[in-house]
């Protein structure tokens, strides 16, 4: 892609608004502070990918996004909605609204098939795509019916995808998504999340410690030490079915 | 301390929650062993120390009169300790304040320095002084309940004469644990009580000078009793003797034995089922810390442990629960059963001593029995542990198979949520867990169903005893036989709205090898008042000819319909007749047998001659009636059914409330044990999966749905099921409590149902509330981090 593709986005709306973002857990000697008052926007439409060490802040970035955790201090809004004042409820409907997870670890439920899983959030939904759709558009039609025992690694990271990108999430955001599966099963994985971003306009938030896979983004943004050490746009953003690691 | 044992101990107290609800279960079990034998035997030598230092005899036996030197007659029996002879009368008191006689049993006291059996033990006051003849000592019973004291007076009719007799002294006697008046069936301390006189005042107002009508023996222990028995009444056959008999039919040892015979019975029966529940929580919690450490098994053994020492190391875990539990029941146990001895003691039998004798074996029983449980248990989840080879437990497990289930298959799941499929699928995935579960609970349902029942059982007893089967409000015992003219007199006292007559008659039937001592009862044809009853209810007309027995006491003789029984009257001129069983009938309290009352006088060879008279009172005259009565010299005594229809249900409550109380609590503790554990260990299960539900936005409420619905409907099917075990047990427990003094009937009221159901439903709501706030609690952040 080019620098006009990744150009955007800048015009679009505003989907996050980062001020201001602290995080610190424990007190006294133990006090860790994860965040150290993190500023950023993220419009609508985006694709960000947040790379960083470990332990660099961007989990707790992510799961204060995706209202999993709240900050010590400053605020995120969302499509100009101060998640972080909402409580405990007002995170809950949040998630169940707006958000799609996946994670390292899949978190699928091993007691209900493939499309259950899927279902499982369709049904809370206001305007899901069918668990069918949902699982065609990560090519699992034909393993629609097993339980996740029955699946390989990569199969059911893409049921996660599925299960996340089926409510028709406003955003996406991914913890990980590659970092159990082989480059081959993970760029699949990325395809998934990409062509989600592309056809549905879902702005998508993906960690990875694994640089190849910036270059799919629109931006990178790069944490070190609870804060922003750099955000860069792609100039050459390139699709996921070419990265290679 | 060596790092094993020190993450054991960290284990032990991550599961602290589960391990105290399994050690509750156990402690439940066991101090319903140590507690229920622990009352018994401190009862029993408390009581056998109470017999024996009181002399309490081996053989009683009343008779009309005999002359004093018939005593050495009965001394030259074959295995007879000691005689004592005694002067025993009624008398009819009179108490202020109680319009209704008051029948008092009048026993001689021996001669200074005479050695006595059946001795009483003075608890006030002194003992009557030989010049005085008016001075009386009173049971301590009878003088609580009319709170009389030394020093105070009662009106007595001794022999036709109105006395007023001093109160000297208050004493208890262990011929009268229990104190029950004739014709009535339980004890009674308002209208019964005992009067110890001075044995010259006595003889001089029953012309019993030099002669005695009441003896009691004690026997060498090689004495063959039913030899020195059958002797006794041969010496005694000729002064009106009505019959000698052993401990077994004195009734207040009957009565304290029965007592006795129930707590045995409830210790039998329940604390297997606690065990049995302790083992397979322990079972389900200890698979689950094995299979959450499997990783850690895999690297103990990878570093060298052996398998012995990684089963050891579980098996520890489960022994140290099991400690906690017993150590707990030992205490508890002790300490309730101290209680509930001090309670029957004191309030109950009223012995004047108390021993407490909790034996070690009872304890080492207990104890043992318990980690025996608990070991077999755990024993199939620590195999597992010690099977697992290294290389694949340090592997993580693989997901948990599921697969789609009959409901799936026949197409009906489409309409389900997902959550109810994801709790169908996991109930389907562990049957047996879930099976054990509902077992589990059922088992909780079934104790209170069992330990409830009883209520209802003595309520439909009394409801056929007193309102179908006795429905007379009062009972007029005369002191001798009369002419059925003597029903007409009192027929005409005021406030009699019906009369109906009955004989009464001391026998011993025998049949085969098997002999009973009892009465049978002679009614007319049809009676309103007194009728016997079938198994519906019915009244039924007795038969021209022929015996009807009941149930208990033709069990009692192996006797069936058609049989003939051997009648031995022991009064009047003491025949000795076939007599033909007509029919069975059901009654519940003591052991009857019934005649037409022609036909009994005709088998006694006497007119129409009756014992006393069953009476309808209209209550605005009761007192008149009553007062009347006390003052007519024919009347022995008078017995009324509301008196004794409060005493049952005093007494029975007594007895048995104080250890049901403790059954219901324990079947309550159990419900919460399985009910929490179980949740517990599918939170540990599924936390992972419950926590990514939340991260998907499902509320609080959803993700409690999918966790505790599993334990509803777990604990739906346990419900009716622990109702069908409830009476399963409850049928036990009937058959263990039957006694000759009254057979329990298998009556469960719905409400008994409902009142189980909903203290289970109740014990499983708050146990899930609990696990509840922890989904509340969920750090939805850690879980994505894990792996499991």
């Amino acid at each position: 892609m080019t620098r006009k593709a990744a150009d955007e986005h800048v015009g679009s709306p505003t989907a996050f608004s980062v001020r201001g973002l602290t995080k610190v857990y424990g007190t006294g000697e133990a006090e860790v502070r994860a965040l150290r008052g993190i500023n950023l926007d993220l419009r609508e439409g985006e694709l960000v990918v947040l790379l960083g060490p470990s332990g660099s802040g961007k989990s707790t970035f992510l799961n204060i996004l995706g209202g999993l955790d709240n900050p010590t201090s400053g605020t995120v809004s969302f499509q100009g909605q101060e998640i972080t004042a909402l409580g405990a409820g007002g995170l809950t409907q949040y998630r169940r609204d707006h958000v799609g997870f996946v994670f390292q670890f899949y978190n699928l439920i091993p007691s209900l098939t493939a499309r259950e899983n899927v279902a499982l959030v369709t049904e809370i939904a206001p305007d899901p795509l069918s668990p069918e759709e949902a699982l065609d558009i990560v090519s699992l039609s034909d393993r629609i019916d097993h339980f996740p025992a029955q699946l390989s690694g990569g199969e059911q990271q893409r049921v996660a995808v599925a299960r996340a990108i089926a409510k028709k999430p406003d955003v996406l955001l991914c913890d990980e998504p590659t970092g159990a599966l082989d480059s081959q099963t993970g760029i699949g994985v990325l395809e998934a999340i990409e062509q989600v971003n592309r056809e549905f306009g879902t702005t998508a938030a993906v960690i990875t410690h694994n640089a190849a896979i910036a270059d799919i983004a629109d931006r990178v943004v790069i944490f070190a030490d609870g804060a922003l050490s750099e955000v860069r746009v792609n100039e050459r953003k390139i699709p996921a079915a070419e990265v290679s690691w | 301390m060596s790092a094993l044992n020190r993450k054991l101990l960290r284990d032990l107290w991550h599961i602290r929650g589960q391990a105290l609800a399994i050690a509750t279960v156990i402690a439940c079990g066991v101090s319903t062993v140590v507690m229920s034998f622990g009352t018994l035997e401190s009862l029993e030598i408390t009581r056998d120390a109470y017999y024996e230092q009181q002399r309490f005899a081996d053989v009683f036996a009343h008779l009309k009169r005999a002359p004093a030197s018939i005593r050495d007659e009965i001394a030259r029996i074959d295995g007879v300790r000691s005689v004592d002879t005694r002067i025993v009368e009624a008398a009819n008191l009179d108490v202020a304040g109680m319009d209704e006689p008051v029948l008092g049993r009048l026993i001689s006291l021996p001669r200074r320095g005479a050695v006595a059996l059946n001795q009483a033990v003075l608890r006030r006051g002194r003992l009557p002084d030989g010049k005085r003849p008016d001075e009386a000592i009173l049971s301590e019973p009878f003088a609580d309940a009319h709170g009389l004291l030394p020093g105070d007076q009662i009106q007595a009719t001794i022999n036709g004469h109105k006395r007023r007799l001093d109160i000297v002294g208050i004493a208890l006697s262990p011929e009268y644990i229990y104190a029950i008046g004739p014709g009535v069936i339980m004890p009674d301390d308002e209208r019964f009580g005992i009067v110890w006189m001075g044995r010259e005042a006595m003889a001089a107002s029953f012309d019993l000078k030099s002669a005695f009508n009441d003896v009691s023996l004690s026997l060498m222990r090689s004495a063959d009793k039913s030899a020195v028995i059958r002797q006794l009444d041969q010496i005694l056959a000729p002064w009106g003797g009505i019959g000698a008999y052993g401990r077994a039919d004195q009734i207040s040892h009957a009565f304290v034995a029965n007592e006795m015979e129930q707590l045995r019975s409830l210790g039998n029966i329940v604390p297997p089922i606690f065990l049995a529940v302790a083992a397979f929580l322990l079972n389900v919690v200890i698979s689950r810390i094995i299979t959450t450490e499997r990783e850690e098994i895999g690297l103990m053994k990878a570093f060298g442990y052996s398998n012995l020492a990684v089963g050891v190391h579980y098996l520890k875990l489960v022994l140290l629960i099991t400690a906690v539990g017993v150590a707990l029941g030992f205490l508890v146990g002790a300490w309730f059963g101290r209680a509930v001895t001090e309670l029957y003691a004191d309030l109950l039998f009223r012995f004047p001593v108390l021993y407490f004798r909790f034996d070690l074996q009872i304890f080492a029983a207990a104890g043992g029995v318990s980690l025996a449980a608990s070991g077999l248990g755990a024993l199939g989840a620590i195999r597992s542990a010690v099977n697992l080879p290294p290389a694949v437990a340090m592997q993580p497990a693989a997901p948990t198979v599921y697969h789609r289930g009959l409901l799936n298959r026949m197409g009906l799941s489409k309409g389900l949520s997902q959550p109810t499929l994801m709790i169908l699928r996991h109930l389907g995935r562990w049957p047996i867990r879930a099976g054990l579960t509902t077992l589990g609970i059922s088992m909780a349902v079934a104790i209170l169903v069992a330990s409830l029942f009883f209520f209802d059982a003595v309520e439909h007893l009394l409801d056929i005893y007193f309102h179908h089967g006795q429905r007379q409000d009062a009972t007029v015992v005369f002191s001798e036989p009369r002419d059925i003219g003597a029903m007409v007199e009192i027929g005409h006292l005021p406030g009699v709205m019906a009369a109906e007559p009955y004989r009464a008659v001391a026998v011993k039937l025998h049949l085969g090898a098997r002999s009973e001592r009892g009465s049978i009862t002679g009614l007319d044809g049809e009676t309103t008042l007194h009728r016997v009853l079938d198994r519906d209810l019915n009244a039924v007309s007795l038969p021209h000819t022929g015996l009807v027995l009941s149930t208990q006491l033709a069990e009692m003789l192996n006797a069936r319909t058609g049989m003939r029984v051997r009648v031995e009257v022991l009064e009047g001129r003491r025949p000795v007749v076939d007599v033909p069983v007509t029919s069975i009938v059901e009654e519940y309290i003591a052991a009857p047998a019934y005649m037409r009352r022609a036909a009994l006088n005709k088998l006694m060879g006497e007119g129409r001659l009756i014992s006393g008279v069953y009476l309808q009172v209209d209550s605005q005259y009761s007192g008149q009636l009553y007062r009347h009565l006390k003052e007519t010299p024919a009347v022995a005594g008078v017995s009324l059914q509301t008196a004794a229809l409060d005493t049952f249900r005093k007494t029975m409550a007594e007895t048995l409330n104080i250890m049901l109380f403790f059954y219901v609590l324990f079947g309550a503790l159990i419900a919460i044990g399985v009910v929490y554990n179980s949740a517990r260990v599918s939170l540990s299960e599924r936390g992972r999966e419950l926590a990514s539900l939340r991260v998907l936005g499902f509320t609080r409420g959803e993700v409690s749905y999918i966790l505790l619905g599993e334990l509803t409907i777990l604990t739906l099917v346990a419900l009716p099921l622990g109702c069908i075990f409830g009476l399963g047990l409850a049928h036990v427990m009937v058959s263990n409590l039957n006694t000759e003094l009254f057979r329990v009937p298998m009556v469960v009221a719905p409400a008994t149902f409902a009142v189980s159901m909903l203290t289970v439903i109740a014990a499983s709501a708050a146990s899930g509330l609990i696990v509840r706030r922890r989904i509340d609690r969920f750090d939805l952040v850690a879980v994505l981090k894990t792996r499991e």
